[in-house]
């Protein structure tokens, strides 16, 4: 008789899994700030400024996630060259043809079998599968653009050097105005990635059963072996 | 006639003058163009020893408002004495001669004082069709410029035209306006962006060059640093209104006569560069955000495509005035629900049998309490 057991495979390390959290606390905050600054709620109170700073908060809530946000980045850039084989840059950017036409497989493989679903059964990939790896990398690039355009916008209001960094931004975009628009744009990649990102992880966890979702919680995820037993 | 130039004070007392009214002018002016208490004996001095400056003023494609604000500064020596000294060379809208007369002033001005005169331009130059679209005298604009920038010490570009192309370099740009820097190289550039600039700080602008010889701190884009460093947002009357999260809501709202801030109605305070706050219009008296209106950003380049000026964020490009980024990311959100809800209904259809596979071969618990 087959039998199927499920083996785990320890594959989100500590670090991974922080930064995964964090970034999401931070991306949630940030957008919903975000919105907020750029169509500030209509308060029910009429009154003197002076009793209020509610918009000023908001404002710092942005900019303190915001500097949560980037150093966090920072610190998953630097795990991905010192992490496990599921954390190595390498899964989001595959530079050897090698890697490169293994990851184009897996990618046309996932289209196959969970976007369009011509095949019913379900792929075994322990990490993130090629098209997961590959969409992170498009948000990391939306991480590096907010970071720029908001570091860009801020170093109008800071004198410290970090934001100072990223001036060049402004002329480059042709003024403060199109680096703000186009800060605020990029924010719906986060809002749609974001909805999709956590469909997607109900859906694998519904249809393969291996634990998807308790694995950035854990870092433990389930492989299938099948072994024949008497 | 070899008689050196007359000098500003000499010309001011020529006009009727007192000394204390020069006095008067020369700590003023140093307090608008940001010189520091202790540089006023170095301006009275410039202004009471150096010969006028020989200056070119040039129009291009502009509608004149930078002249007609300088003209208006609140402190008649600048207008009385610094437009008729410069009105002396070169000027086409202040000027007396015309014709062939005009342009040998030019020339003159040019040959006599090459290397040594200071170039005002105001006006974008059109660079489409060889130029042909702003001709002066027979000859381009890029022509002209080309030339006159070749033999100036430097280049002060007036305005939003000459220093980012303004309206007339708005899309589609049909003329291809180009700002004076993108034509010209090989002389130090002073931008003093705005539509049209505040007089004051044109004024400060030439008689700083007048005192110290030398063209003042710039940004990284090549604005004076003493008027363009700071946002209209941070110098803003109204700047607690918008920290307290109060907003007008419409022009006609009761938030309005309260005078809370107006950054719902689409001010360009927080991304514009401006002294607006600071030295005001008309005398101090004013400024558009103080009149009740946001700023439009008019300091700023391409800000006539930043439109519509009453909303905070711009029309998103390719679906009309309406439509903003938020528009545009709502729908494709909404396209997007619709496309997970489908997916999901999809799976449990199609995936049905590997699911129920997975139920079916996975550990049956006993349940509590009775045997297995
Ligand atoms: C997930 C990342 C982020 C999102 C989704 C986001 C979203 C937004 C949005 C929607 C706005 C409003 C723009 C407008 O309509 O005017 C905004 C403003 C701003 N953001 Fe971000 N942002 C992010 C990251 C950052 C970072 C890393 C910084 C760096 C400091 C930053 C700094 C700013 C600044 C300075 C403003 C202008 C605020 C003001 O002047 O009032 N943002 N952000
Ligand atoms: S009115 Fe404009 S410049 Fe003034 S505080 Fe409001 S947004 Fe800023």
């Amino acid at each position: 008789m087959e039998s199927l057991t499920l083996r785990r495979v320890y594959v989100w390390e500590l670090p991974v899994r922080l930064y995964h959290w964090v970034n999401a606390l931070c991306v949630v905050v940030l957008s919903v700030t975000g919105y907020m600054i750029g169509k500030p709620l209509s308060l029910p109170v009429s009154g003197e400024a002076s009793f209020s700073y509610f918009f000023g908060w908001v404002r710092f809530i942005h900019f303190v996630a915001a500097f949560v946000f980037f150093f966090n980045f920072l610190g998953r850039i630097y795990w991905g060259f010192v992490g496990n084989q599921f954390a190595r840059w390498n899964n989001f950017l595959p530079l050897t043809p090698k890697l490169l036409a293994r990851q184009w497989a897996e990618f046309l493989q996932v289209l196959k079998v969970d976007i369009f679903q011509a095949q019913v059964k379900p792929l075994e990939s322990i990490g993130h599968n090629a098209m997961a790896g590959w969409t992170y990398f498009a948000t990391f690039l939306a991480f590096v653009f907010q970071s720029v355009t908001g570091f860009g916008l801020y170093a109008a209001m800071s004198t410290s050097w970090l934001p100072g960094l990223f001036r060049w931004i402004v002329p480059l975009m042709g003024g403060d105005f199109a680096v703000r628009q186009w800060h605020h744009m990029a924010m719906w990649f986060f809002v749609i990635f974001s909805m999709v990102h956590t469909y997607l992880v109900f859906y694998h966890d519904y249809v393969e059963g291996r634990g998807v979702i308790s694995s950035m919680a854990g870092g433990w995820k389930f492989v299938e072996r099948r072994e024949n037993v008497k | 006639m070899s008689r050196p130039p007359l000098t500003i004070w000499e010309q001011a007392q020529m006009q009727g003058y007192s000394r204390r009214d020069f006095l008067q002018f020369c700590s003023w002016i140093a307090a608008a163009a940001g010189i520091e208490a202790s540089g006023v004996p170095a301006v009275v001095e410039a202004l009471d020893t150096k010969p006028r400056l020989p200056v070119i003023w040039m129009h291009f494609q502009e509608c004149t408002c930078c002249s007609e604000s300088f003209i208006r500064s609140s402190h008649p020596i600048v207008s009385n004495i610094i437009l008729d000294t410069i009105s002396l060379d070169y000027t086409e809208t202040l000027q007396a001669a015309a014709g062939k007369q005009a342009e040998a002033a030019l020339h003159s001005t040019m040959e006599k004082y090459k290397g040594q005169y200071l170039m005002l331009v105001e006006g974008s130059v059109p660079t489409a069709a060889d130029g042909v679209y702003c001709c002066i005298g027979g000859r381009t604009a890029l022509d002209i410029v080309r030339e006159a920038a070749a033999g100036a010490k430097a280049v002060v570009t007036w305005g939003s035209c000459a220093s980012n192309g303004c309206i007339q370099a708005s899309k589609p740009n049909p003329t291809k306006a180009t700002p004076i820097e993108d034509v010209i190289s090989g002389v130090p550039i002073i931008k003093v962006p705005g539509c049209p600039p505040i007089a004051e700080v044109m004024a400060g602008v030439i008689v700083h060059y007048l005192a110290f010889d030398r063209i003042p701190q710039l940004d990284g884009i090549g604005r004076p640093k003493a008027f363009y460093s700071r946002r209209v947002h941070d110098t803003c009357y109204r700047r607690p209104n918008y920290d307290a999260g109060l907003f007008v809501e419409s022009f006609d709202d009761e938030n309005a006569r309260r005078g809370y801030c107006l950054y719902k109605v689409g001010c360009r305070g927080p991304v514009t560069y401006n002294a607006c706050g600071v030295i005001r219009w008309n005398n101090g008296v004013s400024y558009p955000i103080q009149s009740g209106h946001g700023c439009i950003g008019c300091s700023e380049a391409h800000f006539w495509d930043n439109g519509p000026f009453y909303q905070h964020l711009a029309s998103f490009p390719g679906f009309g005035i309406e439509t903003t980024a938020d528009t545009v990311g709502m729908a494709v959100g909404a396209v997007t629900v619709a496309g997970i809800a489908a997916h999901a209904v999809v799976t449990n259809i199609r995936k049905r049998s590997v699911i129920a596979e997975e139920i079916r071969t996975s550990e049956k618990i006993p349940e509590q309490g009775k045997d297995a």
